[in-house]
């Protein structure tokens, strides 16, 4: 009968510790924001969908080699490019080289896993991470991305 | 059919519990035979997000499978990886540099903690307290915050690379977590006066939910289940890899067997993962982040090659059969969590339902783990 009662008294003290426990939390400051009114800034490391970088000229440094696209695991990203052709001068002379220009960089957000293959696989440092992330939408399209638009929105 | 089921003395019925229930923490469906509220006979019913990662490991290349491996369990995401990294490295022979050795065991250890906070309060909310769980998130929130900064994700990272890691760790993830650690021993006391203690936690667990070390080596189970059943057994300690065998650790294990055993273990573990990440940044060595000889495409030789790691759910293995081309001929995932989840059927024989919920809580679940 004693254990009965001490079970008792000692099970009505758990709760009430748990309970100032819990009444102790309503005087500590609030840690959520509230999120479409306030955001909070990325970090410097945050990986968002992959973005094309420019060089001095504001042309993108991408020199359509592809390593991207071979390394992608999902296959998400495709491009295309045209060779042109242009006039350099070489000890006095001029002389008429090719080089390929991008044309098209489309990335399928919707299967990428953001798993930065595709920047550490570029030898020209042309890709970095975009420190987006307000991506919501009802529409599938919404997430191909035309990364050369999106270079060329930026500049503008 | 029309009025009330009137069930017969002594009949059966059978209970779904899921595919979609919040008890089962994912898409995981147990067919039930009640006597009443009382089990008879149960039977998990597995594959509804199986994703075929096994496979993927088969027919991609090497470094194309790393972001899969965080895929699986996406709350200890960094032990997955960590194991799948030293099986390649140990296949091609790839020497990894100290100082990443270290900040991976920091890594994953401050991941299993998150894992274990995550677990913790879902096992309460689980068991009708809903408290808990807010405050579990909060101290995960920090951890999620720091590992953001260096990894770039918060939760299915893909950081570590064949050889070492993406990046290094900068001065602000070192006064970050060194920050952490005593933080997180306070709120280990508050959850001990809070959740431990309480009278209604210890009625549905104290005893209850008994799963013997018998049918823990019946079955494989692994990691804080086994260990809640007394089996002394942990990867870190008894085949060491990586660096963990110069860090000073304890392998907390219980007697009991029941529910309650099984959380202790848990929450016990995080205390022993601060002493190793507190010990990590002590030791830290300065130095590269990874090899100075990395060959470029990854072929490893002919052979059968097979790395366990302790994850923040047991132990988890990785067979990987190459035929010396650039993808694996054999990828075989050992998740741990298929094992502790594999001795529910018979565990649960004869309990009370909410009894064998409250089981099914504390073997810490994640069903894509489980799918693959």
């Amino acid at each position: 009968m004693g254990t009965y009662f001490s079970d008792i008294i000692r099970g009505l003290w758990s709760l009430l510790i748990g309970l100032s426990i819990t009444f102790k939390e309503f005087f500590k400051p609030v840690v959520t924001v509230p999120y479409p009114f306030k955001t909070i800034k990325m970090t410097e490391r945050y990986r968002g969908h992959v973005e094309l970088i420019e060089n001095d000229e504001g042309k993108p440094k991408c020199v359509a080699c592809g390593m991207c696209q071979r390394a992608c695991p999902s296959g998400c990203i495709s491009l295309a490019s045209k060779s042109v052709s242009y006039e350099v001068e070489v000890k006095g002379e001029m002389k008429t080289k090719k080089k390929k220009v991008l044309t098209k960089y489309d990335l399928d957000f919707t299967t990428c896993s953001l798993c930065g293959q595709c920047v550490e696989s570029c030898n020209f440092q042309a890709l970095t991470f975009s420190k987006e992330y307000n991506l919501a939408s009802s529409r599938k399209e919404d997430f191909h991305f035309d990364l050369l638009n999106r270079l060329k929105e930026r500049n503008s | 059919m029309s009025g009330p089921i009137h069930i017969q003395p002594g009949e059966t019925f059978t209970l779904n519990v899921g595919p979609q229930h919040p008890a089962t923490h994912g898409v995981l469906r147990v067919k039930m035979e009640m006597d009443g509220e009382y089990i008879v006979k149960a039977e998990t019913v597995l594959g509804y997000i199986h994703r075929m990662h096994e496979l993927m490991g088969e027919n991609r290349t090497y470094p194309q499978v790393l972001p899969n491996l965080s895929r699986l369990d996406y709350l200890g995401a960094l032990g997955y990886t960590h194991g799948h990294v030293l099986v390649i490295e140990r296949a091609a022979g790839i020497e990894v540099p100290e100082r990443a050795e270290y900040i991976r065991a920091i890594t994953v250890e401050l991941n299993r903690i998150a894992s274990h906070l995550f677990w913790f309060g879902a096992f309460v909310m689980d068991l009708g307290g809903f408290t808990p769980l807010m405050y579990a998130i909060e101290d995960r929130e920090y951890i999620l915050d720091i590992l953001e900064a260096v990894t770039g994700s918060r939760l299915t990272y893909c950081y570590y690379r064949f050889g070492g890691l993406y990046n290094d760790v900068d001065d602000d993830f070192i006064s970050a977590t060194r920050a952490f650690i005593p933080r997180m021993r306070k709120q280990l006391k508050k959850y001990d006066a809070l959740v431990t203690g309480n009278i209604i936690f210890r009625k549905r667990l104290d005893g209850i939910g008994i799963i013997p070390a018998e049918m823990c080596r019946k079955y494989g189970a692994t990691g804080p289940v086994s260990r809640g059943a007394g089996i002394d057994f942990d990867v870190r300690k008894n085949e060491p890899y990586s660096v963990y065998s110069e860090f000073d650790f304890d392998t907390p294990v219980y007697h009991e067997c029941d529910s309650l055993a099984r959380y202790k273990v848990r929450m016990d573990e995080m205390e022993q993962s601060l002493r190793i990440i507190e010990q990590g940044l002590d030791k830290l060595p300065d130095g590269p982040i990874m090899p100075k000889k990395k060959p470029k495409l990854i072929k490893p030789p002919k052979g059968d090659y097979y790395q366990a790691v302790e994850t923040a759910r047991g132990s988890f293995g990785i067979r990987l059969v190459s035929d010396g081309s650039k993808n694996a001929y054999r990828f075989k995932l050992r998740s741990p969590t298929y094992s502790n989840m594999s001795l529910f059927d018979e565990a649960c024989e004869g309990m009370l339902i909410m009894d064998a919920l409250a089981m099914m809580g504390s073997l810490d679940l994640v069903i894509p783990e489980i799918d693959r």
